[in-house]
């Protein structure tokens, strides 16, 4: 298939539907309105169905029940809508139900503003919703990779019972890069046995539920739970390196961001200083032992996020103190220029000298 | 590698413009990308956007340092005049730009694009205008291969804008300052 150039935001939506996604229920906001948009005119042309909701928090019920039937769904929002729907997403993983939930970040906290932002990894990553519970967090950084991760992310939520997010940013969002959507490699999806679908009176009822009285009861359900995102954090972990074999500084970035920072790796390579990039792929599970093994042979970390120091935790935990790990962001809504974070790593060069 | 930015007003078609580049870029082969601002820039406002066409695979789509400015208003002349890389262009709506560049570094020209455009009964595309002097000027695309690249994305029930596009690309080429 020829490439095409789209925005970020309707490749989500593409990408949905050619993954057999035939459910969208959502509640407009910028940056990822494009998105709702897309799938109204499109679902109705394969027979699947684009709803607005009245609220974001109707959205992820709604969600939560076409899940509890069986169907692949999605829902998209941006930071304070995602931040709305944080109650059904737990109830969600209370129940063991998957879905595609996109949040193309804005800057916050509040209402905050519309331009791109990264200021919801630790919403993303440690706390999206209340209880013992995890998401797995994909970060796409071009477009190709919004349509690739988006075709996974419903392949994982299947195969692992549970909400995935993708975790994308208004630049993203907004920005059109030529994509194709290639056949991936397509991976063995279990059959719903557990879905309350109906069923004829041929077998019994399934029950779907997240509320467990019994103490007991809820610690077992909740340490299989883990149990699974053990599995997950064996097998699904995903990161990308750039330049990092020789490096004395490795650039630590994901999103838009890490765009940005290849850039900057160029140009400190051009100016003759010894940089490199890894990416990481999956937010959760993060990539700490790749992390980890980069701390132990390079001489600094820098992470470079649209925040104010939110992955920069994650990455210290990582390394275990095997090398400095500094931070450098915009917040706000604001992007940093490459030559702004070249200035950082020129200035870090010239302290390890 | 070509990093332009196009800035104007929003209504204007700079989005359009810049899309246009891309998708001649993307069907040339190249690596492409195209970042818009976006936000409260409905018609009135100030809108540009920025457009990667290059070899290399792209890192920062943000183009903060044109190499090429397309420039459709005073504002966004104002604005972005100082960030073009030395040698690199300007290109501007003289009928609604009353400025010249004072430097010296770089190549600036000059074409009246919204009053070509009205004197020829064409009205809204002093953008493909200014897309028609920029191939002139910059030797990124040979007319013909952007010409058709245009063309054939223009859906097949706005067939009547092909002729209005040709025209208009056609004017900006052959201005002569």
């Amino acid at each position: 298939m020829a490439k095409v150039l789209m925005k970020g935001n309707e490749v989500v939506a593409e990408a949905a539907i050619r993954s057999g996604c035939r459910l969208f229920f959502g509640y407009p906001i910028t940056p990822q309105t494009e998105i709702s948009e897309t799938l109204a005119k499109r679902m109705p042309q394969v027979d699947g169905l684009c709803l607005q909701a009245e609220s974001e928090v109707a959205a992820i019920n709604m969600v939560l029940g076409a899940s509890a039937a069986g169907a692949r769904v999605l829902t998209s929002s941006s930071s304070p809508g995602i931040s709305l729907k944080s109650e059904g997403i737990s109830y969600m993983v209370g129940s063991d139900l998957p879905c595609v939930i996109v949040n193309v970040q804005r800057g916050g906290p509040g209402l905050g503003g519309i331009q791109p932002s990264q200021a919801d990894y630790y919403q993303a990553t440690k706390a999206l919703g209340h209880g013992d519970m995890h998401l797995i967090v994909l970060a796409p950084a071009s477009i190709q990779e919004v349509a690739d991760l988006t075709m996974e992310a419903f392949d994982l939520a299947d195969i692992y019972r549970m909400p995935v997010m993708i975790l994308a940013d208004g630049a993203l969002g907004q920005m059109m890069e030529p994509v194709n959507f290639e056949s991936r490699p397509s991976r063995q999806i279990p059959e719903k046995t557990w879905a309350a679908g109906g069923h004829g009176d041929k077998r019994k009822n399934n029950i779907i539920n997240s509320l467990y009285i019994q103490p007991d009861e809820l610690e077992n359900m909740v340490v299989e739970r883990f149990k699974r995102y053990a599995e997950i954090a064996e097998k699904e972990v995903k990161h990308e390196e750039y330049l990092t074999d020789d490096a004395d500084i490795v650039l630590v970035s994901y999103g838009i961001t890490a765009r940005i920072s290849k850039s900057a790796v160029n140009m400190a390579r051009a100016n003759g200083i010894k940089v490199g990039l890894f990416r990481p792929i999956t937010l959760w599970p993060f990539p700490s032992k790749a992390i980890h093994a980069i701390g132990k042979k390079t001489k600094a970390i820098l992470t470079v996020e649209l925040n104010m120091g939110q992955m920069v935790s994650d990455v210290k935990l990582a390394v275990e103190n095997a090398c400095p790990v500094e931070f450098y962001g915009r917040t706000g809504g604001m992007l940093p220029s490459v030559e702004e974070v070249y200035k950082k790593i020129a200035t870090m060069a010239a302290e390890l000298k | 590698m070509y990093n332009i930015l196009l800035a104007g007003f929003g209504g204007q078609g700079i989005l359009f413009a810049g899309k246009q580049l891309a998708n001649a870029g993307m069907k040339a082969g190249k690596e492409v990308s195209w970042l818009p601002s976006y936000g409260p820039e409905m018609r009135g406002g100030t809108a540009n956007c920025s457009v990667i066409i290059d070899e290399q695979p792209i890192g920062s789509p943000l183009v903060t340092t044109p190499r090429v400015l397309l420039a459709m208003n005073l504002p966004s002349f104002k604005k972005f005049e100082n960030k073009v890389l030395p040698g690199g262009i300007i290109i501007c709506d003289s009928s609604l730009i009353p400025a010249k560049t004072a430097r010296t570094d770089v190549s600036a020209y000059y074409i009246p694009a919204t009053v070509m455009a009205s004197e020829h009964g064409i009205e809204g595309m002093a953008n493909v205008i200014m897309l028609g002097h920029f191939l002139k000027v910059c030797h990124l695309f040979a007319y013909d291969y952007f010409e058709q690249a245009m063309i054939s994305s223009i859906p097949p029930k706005r067939e009547k804008l092909i002729e209005v596009n040709k025209k208009a690309l056609s004017l900006g080429y052959h201005y002569a300052e």
